[in-house]
Formats: structure tokens, sequence, C-alpha cells
């Protein structure tokens, strides 16, 4: 039996981060990449300090010669992924009577078209395994709307629609696939915020505080586990109760 | 070594799970093996392991008999 691999997309800090080491612990060899070769060595060196097999590889997602590449070394120097986690995201808010072309086709690419992408490079190889797992991470904002995020909330709310559809295309090959939508989560994507808009967050929040990346990864580690196996086309919500479907 | 035509054909059983007698060279895999969509991507899979070639999707998108499978193949295996 060769290793099981798994592809962490935006895992240098935050969710992706946390992710990556707690899909490590399940026994995977995991791929984490970064958008620079800084952020990429930096993944390995986080991986050997956290005791999981693995490296730092630089893709760009929101390129499809890059998503290639990075595939084929993967499928050359460890095998072909079996679980492939979709995080890497990025913000660029603004209302929309302000917004600029750029802030949102950046956004769609990044967050939304990336899946396409990297989905449709590793779908063959989980196919003919007869065995894989994706998982998407979203956003209560995908669910909920955000003021000034129409395009975040754009993607996001995709990423849930794409989710759904491909469960449908491929569970005939024993291939899952579910998002986890977090809701405010103590990283350098919320620091963003002031002070205030922190505090008026927690009062929308029945547990009154933000969540942590941990808390975050450990429902992707269940989704991706045995344990999940009959779980599929889901969206699971983690915020803290600030949003109930 | 067996023929293209016998390679393929074997193929063909396996991957949709029919027997090979069943699979005469004017089959066509949905109407008449009951392959569907993502049978005929993974057959074209299994065809490009076998043959050891990339079969592009345009390419791939028009094989849909036994017939034009083994077609393609021997034009491109030469």
């Amino acid at each position: 039996m060769t290793a099981k691999i798994a592809l962490v997309t935006g895992a240098s800090r935050g969710i992706g981060q946390a992710i990556a080491i707690a899909v490590g612990k399940l026994g995977y060899t995991v791929v984490g990449t970064a958008t620079s070769e800084g952020g990429a060595e930096a993944i390995t060196a986080h991986f050997k300090d956290a005791g999981i097999e693995g490296v730092g590889m630089m893709l760009n997602v929101s390129d499809s010669a890059s998503v290639e590449s990075v595939v084929k070394s993967i499928n050359e120097q460890f095998g072909a992924p079996s679980v492939l986690i979709n995080n890497a995201g990025i913000t660029k808010d603004n209302i929309m009577l302000r917004m600029k072309d750029d802030e949102w086709y950046d956004v769609i690419d990044t967050n939304l078209n990336s899946l396409y992408r990297l989905s449709k490079a590793c779908l063959r190889g989980m196919t003919k395994a007869r065995w894989g797992r994706i998982v998407n991470i979203s956003s209560v904002v995908g669910a909920m709307g955000n003021a000034g995020q129409a395009n975040y909330a754009a993607a996001k709310a995709g990423m849930d629609g794409f989710t759904r559809a491909l469960a449908r295309e491929i569970g005939s090959r024993g291939i899952t696939v579910n998002g986890v939508a977090p809701g405010f989560i103590d990283t350098d994507m919320t620091k963003k915020l002031g002070d205030d808009q922190r505090d008026a967050l927690k009062n929308q929040i029945p547990l009154q505080r933000l969540g942590s990346p941990e808390e975050i990864a450990g429902v992707v580690a269940f989704l991706v586990s045995d344990a999940a196996a009959y779980v599929t086309g889901e969206t699971i919500h983690v915020n803290g109760g600030m949003y109930m479907a | 070594m067996s023929s293209i035509e016998e390679r393929v054909k074997k193929i063909v059983a396996e991957q949709l799970g029919v027997k090979e007698e069943d699979v005469s060279e004017s089959a066509s895999f949905v109407e008449d093996l009951g392959a569907d969509s993502l049978d005929t991507v993974e057959l074209v899979m299994a065809l490009e392991e076998e043959f050891e070639t990339e079969i592009p999707d345009e390419e791939a998108e028009k094989i849909t008999t036994v017939r034009l499978a083994i077609d393609y193949i021997k034009e491109n295996l030469q």
C-alpha cells in the first residue's frame, strides 16, 4: 500500500495550516501550498516541527498551468492525492458602488474558479482509486451575505453549489464532496477588522467569541475520516451559532 | 501478444462489466453496453494506460464505439 496523499491549498497560515496539520495527523502525507517559494519552504519546516509527513509547494490556484504542473509533480513524487482540501481564498472587500473589476474577478478566480481547476486535476486519480475526499472551505458569508463582500459571498455560495453538483456526479465512484463553512475565525483575514467590528461581531455569536483555526480543522478531519463515509454534498457550518440554517 | 482489437475489447469488457463476447466492434458504449458518461471517461483512461498514450479530450469525446476506439489506437500508435 502506497502512502495516502492529501493536497491542501493555502496552507501557509490560518485555517489552511491547521487543516494540513490535522489531516497529517490522520496519517496522510500532506502537500500544502503557498503562493511563494518562501511560503512553501515555511510549510515544509512547519510540517517537520509538527511531526507530520509532507512538504510545501508553490502554487497559484488562479493559474491553470500552475495547477497542472503542481498536481503532476505531486503524482510523480508521492502518488495521486486521494484527499483534496480547497482552502485557498482571498478577500477584496468593497461596497458594490465602488467595487473595481479586479476586486470582483480576482476573488471569483481565486476562491471559486480554483475549485474547477484543482478538482478536475485530482479527480482522475480518485476515480481510478474508487476513493476520494474533497472538502471545500466556503464561508458563513456565502449563506448569510455580508455588506461589502458581494464578490466573496458570490464565490463562497458558488463553492457550495459546486460541492453539491460534484457530489452527485462522482458519488458512484466512492468519492465524497463536502464543504465546511467557517464563521468568524481568528486569523489574519479577520485581523483586518477593527476592534469595534470584532466586538460587534461577538455580540452576534451565541458562543460570544471568534473560532480558532483548529476548530475548523477538526471538522475537516472528520469529513476526511472513515466516520464521515456516508456524508456527501453537505456543507457543515462551524460558526459559534451566528448562523443556523 | 494479443492484437489491438483483442486488447481494446478486453478493456471495454472489464471497464463496463460486460462479457467479452458481447463486445462487438459495432457496439456503442452508451447505447449497447450500458455505459454512462462517467464510464466512458474511465474507459478512455483505461485505454490510455493500456496503450501508454494520452488521448486529448476533444478526441476522447468522439470515441463512442468499440470500432472508433480501435481505429483511434491504430492511427495514433504506429
